[in-house]
């Protein structure tokens, strides 16, 4: 049996980094849930106000100094990255065989131009950033306190009757059941390469028909689990979002103010500069 | 202390049946007084009602005929269903579908957050438990990645963190490594030990409801048999006709009765099989056919 391809499986589970955590004492992980998630915002908008190399580098720059200051690991947001390279490298191939302009080769049918490359190539680039900066939220904001900063921002949305304390204990409960359901995928796939199951062979249907046994068990004890956990969260006086406390209340902080005003600078700068062709 | 922390009479309850079925009953008019402080086993073979007798006792179920009475609180007041969940607790088989959070204080914070408990209050309350359950040093570590013993006692102090009077362990250990059944197990002695809980244990280790006051048998959503665990497992043949095993040791002694040897019937563990053996053979001067396994008995 092909031991390789078992680990390999297994592999591609683990890059699934999504409501990961990871606990540390940084000014990062102890900024407001709320500020990290409004200063992501600025991110993303100065991201695609960002058009020339300066802007990126900028741009750039300051997701290299938080991750650095977060102390997460280059390697983690690598692995992170990885389940992405498809739509990645996907959206690049669109992006050049689509965009007119100065033609810089061809053959074929194909002609490649040169700002289809370009776009291509700021394409990427702004997936990478989008979904890095997004990690640096996830990774230093435990889901129970990103979703109560969530729900905290989504507040004045209650009174038009949304239903924001449900909606954030859903996402943070779906982020709890993530790493579980991973680990059990793991076991299923394991367990039907054991039996002979081959998932790496056979065009594209096949490969959707190799999947089916390992949907449906997933499925079925993903039920069981919402269910156990619904009955676990009731035994212990779970009753909806009212008169509900929080051990760690939030509060903004100096840091937190000083970290918004950082993050509205750089948006303003990326848009002078833009705006001044630099 | 002899209050009554659990007074259940006359209960039955069926679950809602497929469409063109009639319901079965699960439990059928079964009537208990567990008193407060106590420690009580509840034994019954797969489906016997264990499970659903249990949630009878913090109201996630109702009883559908009888009366569940929890520190004097009757289960179907709907208005006293946190003030029951708040005391009594209880504890599932697979920590992994109770367990809330990607942080353990952050979990075993979440019954006290919906107990509405001031902020203060939930930090020394979580300290408390995970102190209480030895996982204090890993407050800040993510469940997923602890053993299933560390795990279940994050559960357990989840459920502490709510200062329960009563604790309800659905087969704690059932999913565990023997190590971690020790843990689970050191705790609910300690949760005796130190706090008084009334303690309820749904078990399939024989050898841990040796160690509860009082043994309940279930059986077809009856109590089938009741007693000191002494009185239980002296009953090997009526145990073995519910479908259960008694403790290797009452089993020990049990065949060499059944061989002929005038041997007390029943022990708890291997020491006082053990004891109960040399005794035997003092006073006898025999050397029995069976010395092989004295000596093992004796090697524990
Ligand atoms: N949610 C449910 N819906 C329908 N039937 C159930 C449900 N839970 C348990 N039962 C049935 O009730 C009986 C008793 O179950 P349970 O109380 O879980 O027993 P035990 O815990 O002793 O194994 C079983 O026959 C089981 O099939
Ligand atoms: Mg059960």
């Amino acid at each position: 049996m092909n031991c390789s391809a078992l680990r390999g499986g297994a592999a591609v589970l683990k890059d699934i980094t999504l409501g990961q955590y990871f606990p540390g004492d940084t000014v990062i992980h102890r900024l407001d849930p709320r500020t990290k998630i409004l200063v992501l915002i600025v991110y993303i908008t100065a991201l695609f106000f960002a058009e020339t190399p300066v802007t990126y580098a900028l741009m750039a720059l300051c997701l290299a100094a938080a991750i650095w200051i977060s102390r997460i690991k280059l390697s983690v947001m690598v692995r992170g990255l990885k389940p992405l390279v498809l739509v990645i490298v996907l959206t690049s191939i669109l992006n050049i065989l689509y965009t007119k302009g100065e033609p810089l080769f061809s053959f074929w049918i194909i002609t490649v131009t040169r700002e289809g490359v370009m776009n291509a190539v700021k394409i990427s680039v702004r997936i990478i950033m989008l979904v890095m900066g997004t990690f640096m939220l996830t990774y230093t904001t435990s889901p129970i306190m990103l979703t109560y900063g969530l729900e905290l921002l989504m507040g004045p949305l209650k009174k038009l009757k949304v239903p924001v304390h449900e909606l954030a204990m859903m996402m943070s409960m779906a982020l709890r059941l993530i790493p579980t359901l991973i680990e059990e995928t793991d076991k299923i796939i394991s367990a039907q390469k054991a039996r002979g199951a081959e998932f790496d062979t056979g065009n594209l249907f096949e490969k959707a028909r190799a999947m089916l046994p390992i949907l449906v068990p997933l499925f079925i004890s993903a039920f069981r689990r919402a269910d156990e956990l619904a009955t676990a969260m009731e035994a212990r006086c779970y009753h909806g979002g009212e008169n509900r406390t929080r051990l760690n209340v939030l509060k903004l902080r100096l840091r937190d103010g000083m970290a918004l005003g950082l993050s509205a600078a750089v948006l303003g700068g990326v848009i002078v500069l833009v705006n001044m062709g630099i | 202390m002899s209050d009554i922390a659990i007074k259940i009479d006359g209960l039955t309850y069926f679950y809602p049946a497929d469409e063109g079925t009639a319901p079965v009953d699960v439990l059928r008019g079964l009537t208990l007084e567990l008193e407060s402080g106590s420690f009580t086993a509840v034994l019954g073979h797969n489906g016997s009602g264990k499970s659903t007798l249990a949630r009878h006792l913090n109201a996630l179920l109702l009883p559908k005929g009888g009366s569940v009475y929890v520190f004097g609180m009757d289960t179907r007041m709907e208005e006293l269903v946190l003030e029951i969940r708040r005391r009594v607790g209880m504890v599932f088989q697979n920590p992994d579908n109770q367990i809330v959070s990607n942080v353990v204080e952050e979990d075993v914070a979440f019954a006290p957050e919906n107990l509405g408990v001031p902020s203060p209050e939930i930090r020394e309350r979580v300290d408390e438990a995970l102190k209480m359950v030895g996982m204090y040093e890993f407050r800040n570590h993510a469940p997923h990645l602890l053993s299933g013993g560390q795990r279940q006692r994050i559960a357990i102090a989840g459920v502490l963190a709510m200062r329960p009077k009563c604790v309800v362990f659905d087969e704690p250990t059932a999913m565990l490594d023997p190590r971690g059944r020790e843990e689970v197990m050191g705790i609910i002695y300690k949760l005796r030990r130190e706090y008084g809980s009334t303690v309820i244990l749904i078990t399939h280790h024989m050898e841990e409801a040796a160690r509860a006051d009082r043994v309940i048998v279930m059986d077809s959503g009856l109590v089938a048999m009741d007693g000191s665990p002494r009185e239980v497992f002296s009953n090997v043949e009526e145990l073995s006709a519910l479908g259960l095993d008694v403790p290797e040791e009452t089993r020990l002694l049990y065949e060499l009765r059944r061989e002929g040897l005038n041997v007390p019937l029943c022990a708890l563990d291997a020491r006082e099989c053990a004891g109960a053996l040399a005794k035997y053979f003092k006073k006898t001067g025999d050397i029995p056919s069976g010395s092989r396994t004295e000596r093992n008995a004796d090697g524990k």
